[in-house]
C-alpha cells in the first residue's frame, strides 16, 4: 500500500523542491502552491500540480490556512507536508488538517502547542528532566520589573519575545540601561513580528555554542536521536553555518543530550522529526533552548552523516508506520557542513539585498556536494520572503576535508545581479579558529569587529591572481601558443612584473620572481577559470571588465589590469581621485522604513548615541552616531521609504 | 655623414623635449601625459612612424621668429593598434600651449590626407589653448583646413576625438563633426565660449568643468560620447573601440573568431520580461547574453538612457545594437534618445556595421516641453536613420511595439530584414487602455464594461500574432534562442546587398 497517493507542500523555495525530491523517490504526486510572487518558481515548475493561493505577502498567501485548505480541496492531496517558517509550527493548522481529514506530516498539534511557547516549553522540559538556563518564566510587566528580575538573575542577560524565533525580538543586556532598551525594543518587535508583545528574562550564557539534537519517533513509541549539528557561526542570532557532528562535543556529552532530548519528545508524546536545541557553555555544560517541532533549515547536515533520508522518514512516520530502528542502529559516519546563501551585501552589515538573479551558476552536485535551492538563473529575490538564496552542504571522511570541499564549492559558486554573501562564508572557510573548530555564537561578531571587511590576499595568492589574469588575457587577445608575455599587473596598489610564454593549455609565466604554470580550458565568456596551478587545481571567478578583469580568488575580489610595463609606468602619472566625502552624512544602509528619528536639527550626539530606526525585511536597524556629532539637518521622517544611500541626515 | 647624423640625433632630441622638462613636469604634475606619451599609450609597441617632426611655424611678428620649436606643438603620423593601421595626430600642450598655427593645421591635414588615400582612421588628441594668435587669420585658415578636411574624411574613414586638455572657441567643431568623442574627467573641457565672455555677456557665473567638463558633455549635453578617469583609461578605450570598426567604408567590419557558440541557449530571458506589463527590466541583460563573451562596448551610457546604443559581436561580426531600455522613461522615444539612436544607426550604416534592435517602446513621449522643443522633427531623424540604411537589420521585439514608435524601431515595413517577436510582444497601435477608451468612449461611465473591453482588447490585440499574420514578423521566437536567432539572421544577410536611389544626397530633418 503506498504511504500517500498526493502530498501538498504548504511553503515555498527551497524546502518544497527538497520534500519534491523525496515524493518523487517514493512515487508519491506532489501540490505546490504559491503566491503571484511566486508564480514562475523553481518550486511550482518542479511539482506535478500547482495552486496559487493568493497575493505576495505572506500573511495573504502561504500562512493563509484557509487558502491552504481550498488547495487541498482542489487537488484531492492525502497529506500535507508544512516545510518549515509559516504554517509549520501553527496547531491551528494542524487541528484543521485532522478536520479535513487529511494527514500532516509532522508531529502533532498537542506536541507543536507545548513547544510553541519557549517559557511554557522551559517549564515541561525543566520537568522531564532536561538541564534549562537560569531565568524568569514569568511574563514581565513594564521595563523597571524587568530591571529587577534581571537584578535578580545577575547580569548579563537575555530579553527574548515569548512567541519569538529567528533572533527577531531578542536583546542582550549587560546594565539596567541597556535592559529598559531592549525590554523596550524586544516588547515592540515582538509585536511587531508575532502580534505578541510577551518577553522573558533569562541569564545570558557566555561564549555560549549552539548545538541542537535531531530526534525522530513515531507512533508507536520509538524515539531516537540521530546525533547533533552545531550552528554556533550565527550573525544577528540568524545561523549562518552548520555542521555534524559537532567539533566541541565529546561522546558522553552527545549521549547525554541525546538522551534528554528523547526524555523530551517522550514528554510531549511526539512524533515526526523534531529538533531540540541546546547552548553549551565552554565547560560542555549544556541548557535547553527550545524544541523545533519541524524539519529545520539544516537538516541536510545531518542525513549527510546519518545517511538517513529526513523527510522520507517524516512521511512514513506521518503514515503510521513504525521506524524499525533502535537507537544502536544510528551512526554518524564522516561530516558534513552546510552554508546559507544569503541575498544580502556582507561588505554593508549583511543588509539585505532584493533583484533577479541575472547569473546563477551553482558548482555540480555530487556525492560529497549537495545544493538545495528554490531558484534558478533568472529567479527574482523578493522583498517579501527569507533572501536565501541557496544551501550549499559538503561532506567529507572528516572535519578537514568537509571545510576544503566547501571552500572549493564556494569558489564555484557564481551568482549576479544582487549581493550575496559567498565570500564571507568563504572566509569563515579560511580562518583559523573555524578551522581548529573553536566557535561560538559570538564568533563572527569576534573575529569581524569593524565588520566584513573583504578578504584580503597573501602575496602568493595576488600573484596567482595575476598569472590568471595573463592567461585570461592571452585567450581574450587570442595569443598563440608561444607568444611572449610582457606586462605589469596593477592590482589596487600592488603592482607585479608578468613575463613568460603563452603555453598550449594556458600559460607560463613569472610573476615578481615566482613561476606559475597555470592549465585551463576557460573561454572568453566563461564566468569560471577553473585548471591547476603549478600541478594544484585552481578556481577562480572572472567578470570581464571595459579593461582588464575582476578575479575572485578565494573570496577576494580584484581588479586586474594588464599593460606594457611602459604603459604601467606612465600610469604612475595619472592623478589619485579621492571620492567625495560622505563622513558628514548618515546614509541609509538599505532599502527600508524609517521607524522614528531619534534627534533633531542642532542636537548633538555621543558615539554610539541612536539616531534612526529603519525597517527592512521586517528587522528594526538601530543606525547609531559613530562618533561624537551634531545634528545638522534631518532629511527623513518617519513613515518615509528610504533607497540605498539615501540620506538621512547631515551632521555639521 | 657622421655629422650629419649626430646633427639629426640632436634635432629629434629637441624635437621630442617639445617645449622642455620644465612644461613636461607642469604637464605631469596635472596628471596629464605628454603629447607622444599619448601617441605611445594609444599605439602598439614600437609601431609609430612620425611624420613632420622638423616642421616649424613661419611666423615672424610678435618677436615669434625666435621661438621655434621642431614639430610646432603637434604630433603627426601612423600606427597600428591591435596590428591595425590608423593615423593620429596629438596636440602638444608644452608647446605654445598647443596653439593651432598653419603649419601645426598643415601637419593634421597630411595625415588626413593621407588616411584618405590608404583607408584608415584618423584619431585626434586634442589638448591646445586654441588658435595662435600671433598668427592672426592664418590660424584661423589652418582650422578651417581641418575643418573641411573633417567633412570629406565623415563616412569614410572613422574618425575620433579625444578630448585631454582644453578645446575651446573654434578648435571644438573639428571634434565636433568626427564620429565619437571621448573625453577626460577633471582634465578636459569643451566651450564655444569660456567662462569669462559668458560672465561678461551674459552675467552667468559658471566654472570650466560645469560648462564644458566631461560630466556636463556626457549627461547634459550630449556633445561627448564617453569619459573616463584620466589619459590611459581614455585611451585604452580607444583601441577596444577600434576594434568594433572597420579601418574604411572600402572594407567589412573585422570579424573575430570566437569560442562563445552562436547556439548558446540562455532559459533566463524566458524570465527577463516580468509577468506586470508596468514593471520594467533592464534590456542590457538581454544585450550581455546575446553578445559573444557578453562584451558590449556601450555609446552615450549616461546621455538619454531610455535608449541603449553600442557595439557588440555576435558569431564573431560586429553589430551595432540599438535598444529600448525600459527602466528609463519606460522606454519611450524622445528628442534626446531620437537624437542619439539615430546618428548611431547612421555611423553603423556609413561602414557597413549591422544594426540589430531590441524594441520594447510604449511610444514617444508626450508633453509641451516635447512638442515646443520640435520632437516631430527629432524623432523623425531616428525614423529617417532607419528607414534610409541599407546595412543588415534584424529587429526583436521583447514586449511594447506601440503606434507610430514601432513602426520607427526598425519595423518591417521600414526594409527591416529580419523581424522576430517573443510571445510576449505586444504589436498594437495603443496600450489596450488607451485604445478601449477612444473605441468605446461612449461606454466610459460604465468602469465595469470598460475593464472587459481592455481585457478583451488585450487578450486578442496586445500579443504577436496579429502582426504575424500580416507578415510584419518573420516569427515568434523563444527568448532563450536569441542569440541563436539573430547569429543566423546576420550571417544569412552577411551579403546583403541594397542600394537606395541615386541622389546627391539625402535630407534628413537636421
Amino acid at each position: 500500500m503506498p504511504l500517500f497517493e498526493k502530498i501538498l507542500i504548504a511553503n515555498r523555495g527551497e524546502i518544497v523542491c527538497r520534500v519534491i525530491r523525496t515524493a518523487k523517490r517514493l512515487g508519491i504526486a506532489t501540490v505546490a502552491v504559491y503566491s503571484d510572487a511566486d508564480a514562475g518558481a523553481l518550486h511550482v515548475e518542479m511539482a506535478d500540480e500547482a495552486v496559487r493561493i493568493g497575493p505576495p505577502p505572506a500573511a495573504q498567501s502561504y500562512l493563509s490556512i484557509e487558502a491552504i485548505l481550498a488547495a487541498i480541496r482542489q487537488t484531492g492531496a492525502d497529506a500535507v507536508h508544512p516545510g518549515y517558517g509559516f504554517l509549520s509550527e501553527r496547531e491551528a493548522f494542524v487541528e484543521a488538517l485532522e478536520r479535513a481529514g487529511v494527514a500532516f506530516i509532522g508531529p502533532t498539534a498537542k506536541a507543536i502547542a507545548a513547544m510553541g511557547d519557549k517559557i511554557e516549553s522551559k517549564k515541561l522540559a525543566k520537568a522531564a528532566g532536561v538541564s534549562t538556563v537560569p531565568g524568569y518564566l514569568g511574563v514581565i510587566a513594564d521595563a523597571a520589573e524587568a530591571v529587577k528580575i534581571a537584578r535578580d538573575i545577575g547580569y548579563p542577560v537575555m530579553i527574548k519575545a515569548s512567541a519569538g524565533g529567528g533572533g527577531k525580538g531578542m536583546r542582550i543586556a549587560h546594565n539596567d540601561a541597556e535592559t529598559k532598551e531592549g525590554f523596550a525594543r524586544a516588547t515592540s518587535e515582538a509585536r511587531s513580528s508575532f502580534g505578541d508583545d510577551r518577553v522573558f528574562i533569562e541569564k545570558f550564557i557566555e561564549q555560549p555554542r549552539h548545538i541542537e539534537i535531531q530526534v525522530l519517533a513515531d507512533a508507536h513509541g520509538t524515539a531516537l536521536y540521530l546525533g547533533e549539528r552545531e550552528c554556533s557561526i550565527q550573525r544577528r542570532h540568524q545561523k549562518v553555518v552548520e555542521e555534524a557532528p559537532s567539533p566541541f562535543l565529546d561522546s558522553a556529552t552527545r549521549r547525554a543530550m541525546g538522551e534528554q532530548a528523547v526524555a523530551l519528545a517522550r514528554a510531549v508524546g511526539y512524533r515526526s522529526a523534531g529538533t531540540v536545541e541546546f547552548i553549551v557553555d565552554p565547560k560542555r555544560n549544556f541548557y535547553f533552548l527550545e524544541m523545533n517541532t519541524r524539519l529545520q533549515v539544516e537538516h541536510p547536515v545531518t542525513e549527510m552523516v546519518t545517511g538517513f533520508d529526513l523527510v522520507e522518514q517524516m512521511i512514513r512516520v506521518a503514515a503510521g508506520e513504525r521506524l524499525g530502528l533502535a537507537q544502536a542502529d544510528v551512526r554518524l559516519l564522516g561530516w558534513a557542513i552546510e552554508t546559507r546563501l544569503y541575498a544580502e551585501d556582507p561588505l554593508r552589515g549583511f543588509l539585505p539585498s532584493i533583484g533577479r538573479l541575472v547569473k546563477f551558476r551553482p558548482p555540480a552536485e555530487s556525492g560529497s556536494v549537495r545544493i538545495d535551492t528554490g531558484v534558478t538563473e533568472g529567479s527574482e529575490i523578493s522583498r517579501f520572503y527569507d533572501p536565501m538564496i541557496a544551501k550549499l552542504v559538503t561532506y567529507g571522511p572528516d572535519r578537514r576535508q568537509a571545510v576544503r570541499r566547501m571552500a572549493d564549492a564556494l569558489d564555484r559558486f557564481y551568482v549576479r545581479g544582487i549581493n550575496h554573501n559567498i565570500a564571507f562564508l568563504r572566509a569563515v572557510m579560511d580562518v583559523p579558529r573555524f578551522e581548529r573548530g573553536e566557535i561560538d555564537t559570538g564568533f563572527i561578531d569576534d573575529v569581524y569587529p569593524e565588520g566584513f571587511g573583504g578578504v584580503v590576499l597573501p602575496p602568493e595568492r595576488l600573484r596567482l591572481g595575476a598569472a590568471i589574469a595573463a592567461a585570461i588575457a592571452a585567450r581574450t587577445d587570442r595569443l598563440a601558443s608561444g607568444a611572449v608575455i610582457d606586462a605589469v599587473a596593477t592590482l589596487g596598489e600592488h603592482r607585479l612584473a608578468v613575463a613568460g610564454r603563452v603555453s598550449p593549455g594556458g600559460v607560463d609565466v613569472r610573476v615578481d620572481r615566482q613561476e606559475w604554470r597555470l592549465e585551463s580550458a576557460w573561454r572568453p565568456g566563461e564566468v569560471l577559470f577553473e585548471g591547476s596551478a603549478n600541478g594544484a587545481p585552481v578556481a577562480a571567478q572572472v567578470d570581464v571588465l571595459a579593461e582588464g578583469v575582476r578575479l575572485t580568488l578565494d573570496g577576494a575580489v580584484s581588479s586586474i589590469v594588464l599593460r606594457r610595463a611602459r604603459i604601467a609606468d606612465l600610469a604612475g602619472y595619472m592623478p589619485v581621485k579621492v571620492p567625495p566625502d560622505l563622513s558628514k552624512f548618515l546614509l541609509s544602509p538599505m532599502p527600508g522604513l524609517v521607524v522614528s528619528i531619534a534627534v533633531k536639527d542642532g542636537q548633538t550626539v555621543e558615539a554610539g548615541e541612536a539616531l534612526a530606526v529603519i525597517d527592512a525585511m521586517k528587522m528594526e536597524n538601530v543606525l547609531t552616531a559613530e562618533r561624537r556629532a551634531t545634528i545638522k539637518a534631518v532629511k527623513a521622517k518617519a513613515g518615509d521609504s528610504l533607497a540605498v544611500d539615501q540620506v538621512i541626515l547631515e551632521f555639521e | 655623414m657622421r655629422d650629419i647624423i649626430r646633427q639629426l640625433e640632436e634635432k629629434r632630441a629637441a624635437a621630442r623635449l617639445g617645449g622642455g622638462q620644465k612644461r613636461i613636469d607642469a604637464q605631469h604634475a596635472k596628471g596629464k601625459l605628454t603629447a607622444r606619451e599619448r601617441v605611445e599609450v594609444l599605439l602598439d609597441a614600437d609601431s609609430f612612424e612620425e611624420f613632420d617632426m622638423f616642421v616649424e611655424h613661419r611666423e615672424t611678428e610678435f618677436g615669434m621668429a625666435d621661438q621655434k620649436v621642431p614639430g610646432d606643438g603637434v604630433v603627426t603620423g601612423y600606427g597600428k593598434v591591435d596590428g591595425r593601421l590608423v593615423f593620429v595626430f596629438s596636440q602638444d600642450f608644452t608647446v605654445f600651449g598647443g596653439s593651432l598655427s598653419e603649419t601645426h593645421a598643415e601637419k593634421i591635414c597630411k595625415i588626413m590626407d593621407q588616411a584618405m588615400k590608404v583607408g584608415a582612421p584618423v584619431i585626434g588628441l586634442n589638448d591646445s589653448g586654441g588658435a595662435r594668435i600671433q598668427e592672426g587669420v592664418a590660424s584661423l585658415g589652418g582650422y578651417a583646413d581641418v575643418f573641411q578636411k573633417t567633412i570629406l574624411a565623415s563616412g569614410v574613414v572613422p574618425q575620433i576625438s579625444v578630448i585631454m586638455g582644453p578645446c575651446a572657441g573654434g578648435a571644438v567643431y573639428a571634434p565636433a563633426m568626427t564620429d565619437f568623442i571621448f573625453m577626460v574627467k577633471d582634465t578636459s573641457y569643451m566651450f564655444v565660449t569660456g567662462p569669462d565672455v559668458v560672465k561678461t555677456v551674459t552675467h552667468e557665473v559658471v566654472t570650466h568643468e560645469q560648462l564644458g567638463g566631461a560630466i556636463t558633455h556626457t549627461t547634459m549635453s550630449s556633445v561627448a560620447d564617453l569619459a573616463f578617469e584620466n589619459d590611459i583609461d581614455t585611451l585604452m578605450q580607444v583601441r577596444r573601440l577600434l576594434g568594433f570598426l572597420p579601418l574604411s567604408n572600402r572594407e567589412k567590419p573585422p570579424q573575430r573568431p570566437t569560442e562563445d557558440a552562436i547556439e548558446r541557449i540562455e532559459p533566463s530571458l524566458d524570465t527577463l520580461v516580468p509577468s506586470d506589463p508596468t514593471k520594467p527590466y533592464d534590456i542590457k541583460e538581454l544585450i550581455h547574453k546575446v553578445a559573444d563573451e557578453g562584451d558590449f562596448f556601450e555609446i552615450q551610457p549616461d546621455f538619454a538612457k531610455n535608449i541603449v546604443v553600442g557595439f557588440a559581436r555576435i558569431g564573431g561580426r560586429p553589430v551595432g545594437i540599438v535598444a529600448n531600455q525600459p527602466m528609463v522613461l519606460a522606454g519611450c522615444l524622445d528628442i534626446d534618445s531620437s537624437r542619439k539612436g539615430a546618428r548611431f544607426v547612421r555611423f553603423c550604416d556609413c561602414f557597413g556595421i549591422p544594426i540589430v534592435t531590441f524594441v520594447d517602446v510604449p511610444g514617444f513621449l508626450p508633453g509641451t516641453a516635447q512638442e515646443y522643443g520640435g520632437i516631430i522633427k527629432h524623432g523623425a531623424k531616428l525614423l529617417f536613420a532607419f528607414g534610409e540604411c541599407t546595412v543588415p537589420k534584424v529587429t526583436v521585439i521583447t514586449r511594447k511595439a506601440y503606434g507610430g514608435a514601432y513602426d520607427v524601431m526598425s519595423s518591417k515595413h521600414l526594409r527591416g530584414d529580419i523581424n522576430y517577436a517573443w510571445p510576449t510582444a505586444e504589436i498594437a497601435v495603443m496600450g489596450p487602455k488607451g485604445a478601449v477608451e477612444i473605441i468605446f468612449r461612449n461606454e466610459l461611465g460604465d468602469p465595469a464594461r470598460i475593464a472587459a473591453r481592455t481585457e478583451e482588447y488585450r487578450t486578442r490585440f496586445a500579443n504577436p500574432f496579429i502582426a504575424g499574420h500580416r507578415g510584419f514578423l518573420d516569427d515568434v521566437i523563444l527568448p532563450r534562442n536569441t542569440r541563436l536567432r539573430i547569429a543566423r539572421a546576420l550571417e544569412m544577410l552577411a551579403n546583403k546587398q541594397l542600394e537606395n536611389p541615386w541622389k546627391k544626397h539625402d535630407n534628413i530633418p537636421l
